[in-house]
C-alpha cells in the first residue's frame, strides 16, 4: 500500500553507545521538496540511511518505504573511478538517459572522462545525474551542491525539480534550499 | 623516433653484457669452468636445431603453465572464500603461511616422495603461484569500497553486476600484478623442480645430465634457452594482461 506521507515514529539509533537519534517522529510528505535541518552531528545522515533501509532503527518505525525506488545522491560522490562518467551515469540505467541527464547538467563534453579528469564540481553534477538517470520515485540528496559555482547550482537544482518527483535534501545553507523555491521543512535537534 | 632509439639502446646493452662475458671468459681461460659467448651461442643454435629440444622445452612449458594456471585459478578461488568467510580465513590462513615460509626445495622433496617425476613441477608451480595470487586478491577484495557496494546496490546493482562492476574492476591492478609476479617464481621453482625430480624429457633433465658429464657449453646453453623462454612467457603475459585490462 502506497502512503502519501512517510512516518517516522518515534525512532531511536544508537552508534557504539552514542545516541544520533532518540525517539524521533516526522512525517515527510511525498510531494514538492522537504529540506532536513539540524546542526553537524544532529543526525540528518543517519535519518536518510535509515529511509533508505540501509541502517536499522534500534526502536520505532519507518512507514511508507517499502516499495519505492529511492534514487540517491550521496554525501560524497561514490563514481567509480574506472568508469567514464557517462559509465557511471549508466550504471542503474541506460546509455540514453545517462547521455540525456549529463547534457542537461552541463558536461556534454565530459561523459567520456575518468572521475580523476574531472573537477570536484563536476564529479558531483555527475553524481546528480547518475540518480536522476536512475528513474526512481523520490530524490534522496545529501548536501548536493557541494562544489557547485552559483550558475551550476541553479542549474542543478531546476533540472532536480524538473524531474516531479518528491525531493528530500540535507542541506545546511539557507540559500542552497531556497534554490527549490517552496520547501516543507523538517529540523533534527 | 623513440621506439628505434630504444631498440639500438637495447642492442648496446647488450653488445655491452657479450663484451664483459666474452672478456671473463678470456680472461679465465678454461672453456670447461667457463664458456665464451660464441660458443654458447653455437651450441645453443645445434640445440635449436634438433626436434628433441623443443619437445623438451615444450613439455617443461605445458608442465610449469599448466601449474601456473592451476594456482591462479586455485589462488582466486581461496581468495574469494577467505576474504568472504572469516572461518576459512582462521582455518586456511596457516597453510598459506607455511608455504610461504617453506623453502621450495622442501617441497620438491616431498612432492617426490609423493608424486611421479612429472607431476613435481606442475605442483611445485602451484604452490609458487598460490599464496602469491591469493594474498593479493584477498587483500584487494577486502579494501574495495564499501560505500561503491552501497551505491551498486541503492542503485539496483545485482549481486553479480556488483562483482563485475566493482569487485573485479577494483581487484584487477594488484591481480594483474601478481600475476606477472608469480610467473617468475613459477617457471623458476619449476625448472628448478625438474633438476631435482628429473622427469625424463624436460629442460632440468638436459641441465642435470650436462652438469654430470661436465658439459660447462651445455648448461649455459640450456639456461641461456631458460631465460629466453621465461623472458618470452613474461612478454607474452605482459601484453595479455595490458589487452585484458583494456578490455575490461
Amino acid at each position: 500500500m502506497m502512503h502519501d506521507v512517510i512516518r517516522l515514529k518515534n525512532i531511536t539509533k544508537s552508534f557504539g553507545g552514542h545516541t544520533v537519534l532518540n525517539d524521533f517522529s516526522a512525517e515527510i510528505p511525498l510531494y514538492g521538496v522537504t529540506v532536513i535541518r539540524g546542526a553537524s552531528g544532529a543526525g540528518k545522515t543517519t535519518l536518510f540511511r535509515l529511509l533508505l533501509g540501509l541502517e536499522k532503527p534500534d526502536a520505532g518505525e519507518i512507514i511508507g518505504m517499502q516499495g519505492r525506488k529511492p534514487a540517491v545522491v550521496f554525501q560524497e560522490d561514490r563514481l567509480l573511478p574506472w568508469s567514464t562518467a557517462l559509465e557511471n551515469v549508466a550504471l542503474g540505467s541506460d546509455a540514453a538517459r545517462a547521455d540525456a541527464a549529463l547534457s542537461r547538467l552541463g558536461l556534454c563534453e565530459s561523459m567520456c572522462q575518468l572521475p580523476r579528469e574531472l573537477s570536484g564540481g563536476m564529479k558531483r553534477r555527475v553524481a546528480i545525474a547518475r540518480a536522476l538517470a536512475y528513474g526512481g520515485d523520490i530524490l534522496f540528496l545529501d548536501e548536493p551542491f557541494t562544489g557547485l559555482d552559483e550558475e551550476n547550482k541553479r542549474i542543478a537544482a531546476r533540472v532536480m525539480l524538473d524531474a516531479h518527483i518528491p525531493i528530500l535534501v540535507i542541506t545546511h545553507d539557507d540559500a542552497e534550499a531556497d534554490l527549490f523555491g517552496e520547501y516543507h521543512e523538517i529540523v533534527i535537534d | 623516433m623513440p621506439s628505434k632509439r630504444k631498440l639500438l639502446q637495447t642492442a648496446l646493452i647488450a653488445l655491452i653484457y657479450l663484451a664483459v662475458w666474452e672478456a671473463v671468459s678470456l680472461l679465465v681461460g678454461k672453456e670447461l669452468l667457463l664458456p665464451s659467448p660464441l660458443s654458447t651461442l653455437t651450441r645453443l643454435a645445434v640445440l635449436l636445431t634438433k626436434g628433441e629440444s623443443w619437445l623438451f622445452s615444450g613439455l617443461t612449458l605445458l608442465r610449469i603453465m599448466t601449474g601456473y594456471v592451476i594456482g591462479v585459478l586455485l589462488g582466486v578461488l581461496l581468495a574469494v572464500l577467505t576474504a568472504r568467510y572469516h572461518f576459512a580465513e582462521a582455518l586456511l590462513s596457516p597453510l598459506r603461511a607455511i608455504v610461504k615460509a617453506s623453502p621450495v626445495t622442501s617441497f620438491i622433496l616431498l612432492a617426490l616422495l609423493w608424486l611421479s617425476s612429472d607431476m613435481v613441477p606442475l605442483v611445485i608451480s602451484v604452490l609458487m603461484v598460490v599464496p602469491m595470487v591469493w594474498t593479493a586478491t584477498a587483500e584487494t577484495i577486502l579494501q574495495t569500497d564499501p560505500r561503491l557496494i552501497e551505491m551498486g546496490r541503492m542503485f539496483g546493482l545485482s549481486s553479480w553486476q556488483i562483482v563485475k562492476k566493482i569487485y573485479v574492476q577494483s581487484v584487477l591492478p594488484q591481480f594483474l600484478a601478481a600475476c606477472t609476479t608469480s610467473l617468475g617464481f613459477a617457471w623458476k621453482s619449476g625448472v628448478a623442480a625438474e633438476i631435482i625430480a628429473l622427469p625424463q624429457k624436460s629442460i632440468g633433465y638436459m641441465l642435470y645430465q650436462s652438469k654430470l658429464r661436465i658439459e660447462t657449453v651445455d648448461l649455459f646453453a640450456w639456461t641461456l634457452m631458460i631465460v629466453a623462454l621465461s623472458m618470452l612467457l613474461e612478454w607474452v603475459l605482459v601484453k595479455s594482461m595490458r589487452r585484458i585490462r583494456h578490455d575490461a
